[in-house]
């Protein structure tokens, strides 16, 4: 079985197990944290994946960057199957991570530096990686800070750079996993507007992973993850209009949203699947 | 604020000398010290110094700072002159009852301690006006050539870099726990030695702990960035010599060659001192 063409990421019945042992190595039990997950992205989509802790989000984003590969079942990324250790390198290079400690993945001392790791890594030449970091920081509106040490940043600021790292790398897609979790609303904003930038501007396919609704309502298509499983799958607006559902997976709706939600619920008729504020009051002026 | 430390001793001013490839000053201070051990008479010892007060001239670092790195060896430093001064056979010029101190003594406890000074000042100039980050570079380019005996040079660069990016922010997660800790009602103040290390343990393990886990999710990120050692790696900025630096070599060997032939010169110093001693007396 081959990959498409067409699709830039495809899973094929993913599962994968954690192996608990006792000290002496003996097997105590196992953990499904992904079961049989099939999903096909296509390039330049805006993906969102939500998800409570443990529900095997993350675990879903690290096979796509082959730090982890399946226990069962297929990953393609660009058409390369993650299990084949020969295309690791290639695999790590088109599809970038992002992680959520934004202090435990920067690596130089100063923000230029860091963001040159990657290209350094790939062996891109001295000339060819300060293009490529001037271009990267610029993308994240970080330039201005290219000979700052990254101690000295907000998290919000110290996110941006590592997008910027990934960028460097010229991937085709990056998983941001959970990227905004450690970050105050503003440097959330700032950091969630990049992303969506890089993904209008540079149609790079974005795959973000978050328990923050309001990250996920640009998202061309939104997948919630439930034990391992895809319980949900549709549009921002499909998966918000279905408020009963998300409460039955311990998941929060947009607060308008669930207004909305309520106001229906006790004979004010309002459209289902509300995401902005705008729409709210647009919708609220017409029922009267 | 815990942030703003200076890390090594780098004194932040433009100078030649802070301009240096880190590979020049790190061969100079190994010349240097080669030099200080080569010297047999004050001839040398003069030629030493005077070329150590041209480069810390041209560093444009303050003198204090580099006697600053002197105070933490004092106490080596008054070790070595005790002993050599008290236990050194030989003529003796001065006697408290059982204590003697002999002429031999007293020029080679003047020789040892001249010797640490000039060599605790030189390699201090080099940490003063190299950033550590460069001091890296350089180590890993100089010392490139023992990687054909295996030795993980790369690695080891790498690994003193990380450990430096680290340093703050371990720091300040210490900070955090202390308080959290003290809080809690925590005391790291009073005691004896005994009772503050003990103090100390429950800060040490959360720390460990802390530690462990940022070096795990360090080493997903660089590999999730396509680190895979040193091989077929390129450099951002790469060390490359310039003119200045030829002329800072041929000035070091030049020093070198000078502090050979002046300073092998034997002289028996004691011998001198003694006559002289005699005609005075």
């Amino acid at each position: 079985m081959k990959a498409f063409d067409s699709s830039m990421i495809k899973t094929d019945n993913l599962t994968y197990e954690y192996i608990r042992r006792d000290e002496e190595g003996n097997v105590e039990g196992i953990t499904t944290a992904v079961d049989g997950v099939s999903l096909d992205i296509t390039p330049g989509e805006f993906i969102a994946i939500l998800g409570h802790n443990g529900s095997g989000k993350s675990t879903l984003a690290k096979h796509i960057n082959a730090i982890l590969t399946p226990s069962e079942g297929t990953v393609w990324v660009d058409g390369k199957d993650t299990s084949d250790e020969a295309n690791i390198w290639d695999i790590r290079q088109s599809a970038g991570m992002v992680f959520q400690n934004p202090d435990n993945q920067i690596i130089g001392q100063v923000v230029e530096e860091d963001v040159g790791f990657g290209p350094e890594n790939l062996g891109v030449p001295t000339k060819e990686i300060w293009e490529r970091v001037e271009e990267s920081l610029k993308a994240v509106g970080m330039y201005a800070y290219r000979k700052a040490s990254p101690n000295k940043l907000s998290g919000g600021q110290k996110q941006r750079i590592s997008i910027a790292g990934v960028l460097a790398m010229h991937p085709k897609c990056i998983v941001l996993d959970e990227p905004t979790a450690m970050l105050d609303p503003n440097g959330r904003k700032d950091v969630i507007r990049a992303v969506r930038a890089l993904n209008d501007v540079e149609k790079i396919t974005i795959i973000l992973i978050t328990h923050y609704m309001e990250e996920i309502i640009h998202a061309d298509r939104v997948f919630v993850m439930d034990e391992g499983h895809i319980a949900m799958e549709g549009t921002p607006r499909q998966i918000f209009s279905r408020v009963d559902t998300l409460k039955a997976l311990r998941l929060d709706v947009p607060q308008v949203t669930e207004l909305a939600y309520l106001l229906n619920k006790n004979g004010i008729p309002m459209p289902v699947g509300i995401l902005t504020i705008d729409e709210f009051t647009e919708a609220l002026c017409h029922t009267r | 604020m815990i942030r703003d430390i200076t890390l090594g001793q780098y004194y932040q001013t433009d100078s030649v000398i802070h301009r240096l490839d880190p590979r020049v000053k790190l061969m100079g201070t190994v010349l240097f010290i080669i030099a200080l051990f080569l010297y047999k008479n004050p001839i040398g010892y003069i030629l030493g110094i005077l070329f150590l007060a041209l480069v810390i001239k041209l560093s444009k670092v303050p003198f204090k700072f580099m006697v600053r790195g002197m105070k933490s060896i004092l106490f080596l430093l008054l070790m070595t002159v005790i002993f050599n001064l008290f236990l050194t056979p030989g003529t003796e010029i001065l006697r408290l009852w059982r204590i003697k101190i002999t002429i031999e003594g007293l020029v080679l406890a003047v020789t040892m301690a001249v010797r640490l000074s000039m060599l605790i000042i030189g390699s201090s100039i080099m940490t003063l006006t190299t950033t550590p980050n460069n001091l890296t570079d350089g180590m890993e380019k100089l010392f490139g050539f023992l990687k054909i005996f295996r030795v993980p040079v790369h690695e080891v660069a790498m690994m003193m870099s990380i450990a430096l990016r680290f340093i703050p922010i371990l720091l300040e997660e210490t900070d955090k726990i202390m308080k959290a800790q003290l809080a809690r009602g925590a005391d790291f103040e009073s005691g004896n030695i005994i009772k503050k290390a003990r103090a100390m343990v429950p800060l040490l393990v959360p720390l460990f702990i802390s530690a462990f886990r940022r070096a795990n999710d360090l080493a997903m990120a660089m590999e999730a960035r396509c680190y895979r050692g040193g091989d077929g790696r390129t450099k951002m900025k790469p060390l490359k010599y310039k003119k200045r630096d030829y002329i800072a070599y041929i000035i070091l060997f030049a020093f070198l060659a000078a502090s050979v032939c002046l300073g092998r010169i034997t002289m028996d110093i004691p011998g001198i001192l003694m006559s002289n001693i005699g005609k005075a007396v």
